[in-house]
């Protein structure tokens, strides 16, 4: 049973990164754009994930990150500097304002964190707003270049799709190592107990300031392959409300799961598109389903999964159970 | 010096439309848990509700009265039953990011439903000015500012001076005793929960004929109401009202003498240092309830 399900779990995963791959070969111009913003707000959600999700902190400036990240890649590369530099930057830029942001709210109530990203948010999009010199304003900075990756010009959609893909893999390889290796475990440990994290020696501080730290510099990543996407950036795509979107894709897709994100970005990105057909009361119909599914499911549609398996496990688990208690009794 | 009169003035006069805000806000925290994302939404709809009663080819006074009343069932009752009671098992979190989804939704309604566009929404105090002790100051602010504090003072006065008060403050302090010496805790919750929707009814009604009535117009109001809630202290009433105030005087200062650009820091980087050195808010206790 359990060799039978993991085979099948295999399977589907194979299923699934070979459909990545294969299926939007022949998808128009916008079809990739669409998928490739997926591959990117996914990498940013799964940052929130590590903070949210399996560390307990509520972050409202992920998208905050993802506009340093942008920039950076943006005056980075339109000054001629490779995007891999830029990368690096961006990494060390948002772990180091994590680290800065989140001590002194966590010095005092883990929930004051929300509160300090809030503002922090707001802030960081007047920095990109105000600053004509670095970040040329409200007018933008655009002829965002593609990167050549391997010796592979990336300028045309499909090849850049498959750069977002592959950044993606790389980040989730590197997440699913993370949250089984020690410091995962101290992370799960300190959401689900704190007081006793403590006690068994987990300087708890520290491990909520590396997680939320971690969850920014991935933001960071994500802004970095935002940038050369869309070519072009200003301000008005992180502000606030792109915050309290990634924080709902994480709890849409089912927060401490670890691919709630890719779900949650799914249904964020892809299903405005899928709803267009209804014209402008997409936004509507999307702000209600997310309603109702919280209502139904608080733990997101992962969460509904979860609910069922384990269902299902007990309900075996009890027929077998029938079955050895019948033997026993038919037994002479 | 004159200047900064007019200043303080027109300061305490959004200040006091944040208060009433804030204080809906830290109520609803206070009583059940509920950190509405979308309060500034709920500041916004109201306006609307009334300018469809008026299209109808109602009187404006009318209009005011099943304005109000559309919002208590609305985004009172309403809330409670359909959204916040489901939820509030879950905790605190799911709630609060249904409360975003909820801002989305009312947002793209009123644009769908309703306009884009910038609406005038009339005054309820004529327009004009006043001298007072040689100065001219208006008197939208002046009405606006005298409204704001006779609701402030009677909601003062229902919290503190009557039985209905006092049993809404047990069922905020500890919902379990109150309910053992027998207080009604879920009418008094239901109670809070009409009263937000009446500060908010009111406070669109003294905002909007400044800012207009936009569907988007919320995020700026909601945002302000929370870091006043914050501020001024995330458990108490009282700290909510000074800062209303504070936020709202500071906002104003700072779009004079620091730089229209940079004016929106201002208040975060109040929040900023307030958490870094007193984080139960100004007028706040340490917080007694664990999140």
């Amino acid at each position: 049973m359990t060799i039978n399900g993991k085979y099948w779990r295999i399977a589907l995963g194979i299923a699934v990164i070979a459909a990545l791959i294969i299926v939007p070969m022949n998808f128009n111009r916008y079809g990739l754009y669409i998928l490739s913003q997926w591959a990117v707000m996914t990498i940013a959600a799964m940052g929130l994930n590590l903070t949210l999700g399996y560390a307990g902190q509520v972050s409202l400036a992920q998208g905050a990150f993802v506009g340093i990240g942008a920039y950076t890649a943006a005056i980075m590369t339109t000054q001629g500097l490779p995007l891999i530099a830029a990368l690096g930057v961006a990494i060390v830029l948002c772990f180091a304002i994590g680290w800065i942001l989140g001590y002194p709210a966590l010095r005092v109530q883990h929930h004051y964190l929300a509160f300090v990203t809030l503002a922090f948010s707001t802030l960081a999009f007047l920095v990109f707003r105000n600053e004509d010199w670095l970040t040329k304003g409200i007018y933008g900075i655009s002829g965002i270049p593609r990167p050549n990756v391997l010796g592979f010009a990336t300028n045309r959609p499909l090849p850049f799709y498959y750069f977002c893909l592959g950044s993606l893999a790389i980040v989730s390889l590197a997440m699913w190592w993370l949250i089984r290796s020690p410091w995962g475990r101290a992370f799960v440990a300190l959401r689900e107990n704190p007081v006793r994290a403590l006690s068994l020696g987990i300087d708890t501080r520290r491990y909520t300031l590396m997680a939320f730290a971690i969850g920014s510099a991935l933001g960071g990543v994500a802004g970095t392959l935002y940038a050369p996407l869309t070519q072009y950036i200003d301000p008005v795509p992180f502000n606030l409300s792109l915050s309290l979107d990634l924080l709902m894709m994480v709890i849409v897709g089912g927060s401490g799961f670890f691919f709630g994100p890719f779900l949650g970005a799914m249904i964020a990105v892809l299903l405005p598109e899928w709803l267009r057909f209804t014209q402008g009361y997409y936004l509507m119909l999307y702000a209600v389903a997310v309603m109702l599914l919280l209502i139904y499911s608080p733990t997101g549609i992962l969460g509904i999964l979860d609910r069922y398996l384990a269902e299902r496990r007990t309900k075996a688990a009890s027929a077998l159970r029938a079955v050895a208690k019948s033997r026993l009794e038919t037994a002479p | 010096m004159s200047n900064l009169l007019d200043l303080l003035v027109a300061g305490l006069a959004t200040g006091a439309i944040y208060a009433l805000v804030a204080v809906g806000f830290t109520l609803l925290w206070q009583t059940s848990q509920t950190i509405n994302f979308a309060q500034g939404e709920f500041v916004m709809l109201p306006a609307f509700l009334m300018l469809a009663v008026m299209h109808a080819g109602a009187p404006f006074w009318l209009a005011i009265i099943l304005g109000i009343l559309l919002s208590l069932l609305l985004l009172g009752l309403g809330f409670k039953l359909l959204l916040v009671d489901p939820m509030l098992r879950h905790g605190v979190l799911p709630l609060a990011i249904a409360t975003m989804a909820l801002a989305i939704g009312m947002k793209e309604a009123v644009k769908q439903f309703f306009s884009a566009e910038a609406s005038p929404f009339p005054s309820i105090v004529p327009a004009g000015d006043v001298s007072i002790l040689g100065r001219v100051i208006s008197l939208q602010s002046l009405g606006v500012l005298a409204l704001a504090i006779a609701v402030v003072i009677g909601l003062t006065l229902l919290l503190n001076r009557t039985s209905i008060g006092h049993q809404m403050q047990a069922t905020a302090q500890n919902p379990t005793v109150a309910r053992i010496i027998g207080v009604p805790v879920e009418r008094m919750i239901l109670l809070t929960f009409l009263i937000n929707a009446f500060l908010v009814a009111l406070a669109s009604l003294l905002i909007t004929p400044i800012y207009l009535a936009k569907f988007s117009s919320g995020e700026v109001l909601g945002q302000a109401a929370f870091i006043a809630a914050i501020v001024g202290g995330f458990n108490q009433v009282r700290g909510a009202i000074a800062g209303g105030l504070l936020i709202g005087v500071v906002d104003n200062l700072a779009a004079a003498y620091v730089s229209t650009q940079y004016r929106a820091a201002v208040p975060m980087v109040l929040l900023i240092v307030i958490i870094l050195f007193r984080p139960q808010g100004l007028l706040g206790r340490p917080e007694e309830r664990t999140v």
